[in-house]
């Protein structure tokens, strides 16, 4: 077991390390530069263009830039904006919080929907509700998220009853915990109605074979109640390859705040990488999608190892 | 070990197809019909999602004869009119007819779909196939590269390979087929794994290595007893990805980074008629959105009952 651990988390370096190097190739590759973008139309105009560049440090050589930023990251330090020289560190601070709430929020909402689903379309297979069930799962899959936020916020501004439109501002959870989730549980359930067409699936999948066990059959034997059957020895076996597409899913989920976060205006870490993007922001760019691969990567490694400890019969060698 | 077994699992496709040749050895006589027929009563959403895809080929093939009007002709005068016999879905903030660009929209989706998956199962197909049957370094440096490439966050990868492969001079049409190169190189990330998985897992057998005693050589292994173990599963995965690889052109599309205008995609027309002029016309952002789902549910319906169909042993997973 640590053995298993320890060759995981050696793995975890070389990828890594690919993508820092693969984010900060790429970046440079996009078309102008963070000087060019601030310049906009009046770049021609511009003496000291070069100046600006020679002093943000993009005039250097890439293997120069790169060995700086990835020395800084070994110490901590993320380095400053080159849009506005502010430290990225605390940018993300600021900004951290609030992605995590979301993605929280819509992991939550999503096993509330898939969960409760699944078990009642295994329950009743090959039934109509099954096929309704199973459907809503795919039509859920196949569904754009940004067209139901899109939705979300201009239907209710038109329809006859009671008007209403998003906030504007964003209220910090800490500051107004009620306006805070007001403004979140929109995204969230949309976020999570993404989400959770697969997991329904694979939780009706599970239930449909662990339903075919013996112990299923000794339970109703010795007349367990059926809630009981199903909740307390069915579903309780089939969760556990649940918890492994929670980590396949981590990818899907920081797609959706992304797009979610720059839809609703919530100041995520989403829409900062967005931003950052449009102003060739490298160090921002580097530094978000370095977060955001280590969170998928160690979110898939605790997965896999909390899958030893729900099933002991798996062992890692 | 157990661990990645049971991973893979999850993953459609990763395990080995050995039953379905039995299965069509047993079935002597194909009758196509008769074999439409039992597929539509044994899997009735797998039929309706058929039927929706056939519906979608068709508008996207005639689309020139279907659509009332040209996709970009339009006057300022018609500019969002709400529906109405000579527009059906009404016009949108320039004028163009709502209609006949849904109908121009199933072609490029379908376009990008297509040519999504055939690059990247094609691309998934040959480095799987390598990374698995020769193994050794290049397998290890190789994997690494897919370790990074697959916990990248695929939007910031599409958008960026979009924009670099795109400047100010790249025609709409050709602009379709960046957008889908682009996301055929995502999809072969996770593809690769499983082509690798199922090479591995036959690499061993002993008929391997009987041809090997034989003296066959590596390309003749490869083409005459690697292919065919890896196609079915191959199979599979390009249909199910297909319905993922369309909603990946509308979300990049929507966010700007897909298939440049005049060229009508679904996703773009949600972003640029649908959001900014809703007030004045709701039902702009309400027809692209409904061609997206009911394209992907339909392509998604296809797949999960063909893969069950042709492989039954991965049925549920994903």
């Amino acid at each position: 077991m640590q053995r298993y651990i320890l060759r995981r988390l050696l793995l975890t370096i070389p990828a890594l390390f690919g993508v820092t190097l693969i984010v900060s190739a790429m970046v440079r590759l996009l078309p102008g530069d963070a000087v060019t973008i601030m310049l906009g139309d009046y770049g021609q105009y511009a003496k000291d263009a070069d100046d600006l560049r020679a002093k943000l440090g993009l005039s250097q050589p890439f293997q120069v830039q790169y060995v700086k930023w990835i020395g800084g990251i070994a110490h901590g330090d993320f380095g400053q904006s080159l849009r506005d020289r502010t430290p990225i560190a605390h940018e993300l601070a600021i900004r951290l919080p609030v992605t995590f709430e979301l993605g929280l929020l819509g992991l939550i909402v999503s096993l509330l929907i898939a969960i409760p689903l699944g078990v009642y379309s295994a329950v009743r297979q090959d039934t109509l509700s099954d096929y309704l069930a199973r459907s809503a799962a795919i039509a859920m899959l196949a569904i754009p998220g940004f067209w139901l936020a899109i939705l979300a916020i201009t239907v209710p501004s038109i329809w006859p009853w009671h008007k209403w439109t998003p906030p504007l501002r964003y209220a910090r959870l800490q500051d107004n915990p009620s306006a805070n989730l007001k403004q979140m549980i929109l995204p969230a359930i949309i976020l999570g109605i993404g989400l959770s067409g697969s997991i329904m699936r694979l939780t009706r999948a599970q239930m449909l074979e662990v339903l075919r066990q013996d112990y299923i059959r000794t339970s109703r034997a010795k007349g367990l109640g059926e809630r009981a059957v199903i909740y307390r020895h069915a579903l309780r076996n089939a969760i556990v390859p649940i918890v492994t597409l929670l980590g396949l899913n981590m990818a899907v989920l920081i797609s959706g705040t992304v797009v979610l976060e720059s839809i609703f205006v919530l100041p995520g870490m989403g829409r900062y990488l967005l931003d950052s993007l449009n102003s060739r922001d490298y160090p921002a760019v580097q530094a978000v999608v370095l977060l955001f691969a280590t969170v998928i990567i160690v979110f898939n490694l605790v997965v896999d190892l909390l899958y030893a400890w729900l099933d002991p019969r798996i062992r890692y060698s | 070990m157990r661990s990645e077994q049971t991973k893979l699992a999850t993953i459609p496709g990763a395990l080995p197809a050995q039953a379905s040749g039995r299965d069509q050895a047993t079935s002597q006589r194909v009758r196509p019909f008769a074999v439409l027929w039992r597929f539509a009563r044994n899997k009735p959403l797998g039929a309706v999602g058929g039927i929706i895809v056939l519906i979608m080929m068709l508008t996207a093939i005639f689309a020139q004869q279907i659509a009332p009007y040209a996709y970009d002709a339009g006057k300022g005068a018609d500019r969002l009119q709400g529906p109405s016999l000579h527009h059906l879905l009404g016009t949108d903030n320039l004028g163009r007819d709502m209609f006949s660009r849904i109908i121009f929209g199933a072609r490029v989706s379908i376009e990008v779909g297509f040519g999504a998956v055939l690059v990247g199962t094609g691309l998934a197909t040959i480095l799987g196939v390598l990374s698995g049957y020769f193994g050794g370094l290049f397998d290890l440096l190789f994997q690494r590269l897919i370790d990074a490439w697959i916990a990248f966050p695929a939007l910031v990868l599409l958008a960026c390979l979009v924009t670099i492969m795109t400047s100010k001079k790249t025609s709409s049409t050709s602009s379709i087929i960046i957008v889908a190169i682009v996301i055929g190189l995502i999809v072969a990330g996770g593809s690769t794994r499983v082509v690798r998985s199922v090479v591995i897992s036959i690499r061993d057998m002993p008929y391997m290595e009987s041809a090997r005693c034989v003296g066959c050589n590596h390309l003749r292994i490869i083409l005459r007893y690697v292919l065919p173990n890896v196609i079915a599963p191959i199979i599979i995965l390009a249909t199910v990805q297909l319905g993922g690889a369309i909603l990946a052109e509308s979300t990049l599309s929507f966010l700007g980074f897909g298939v440049k205008p005049p060229m009508p995609a679904w996703g773009s027309m949600l972003a640029t008629s649908g959001q900014q002029f809703f007030l004045r016309a709701p039902s702009l952002a309400i027809w692209p959105g409904l061609a997206i789902s009911l394209a992907v549910f339909g392509f998604n319906m296809l797949g999960d009952a063909l893969r069950d169909v042709l492989d039954p042993r991965l049925r549920g997973s994903r």
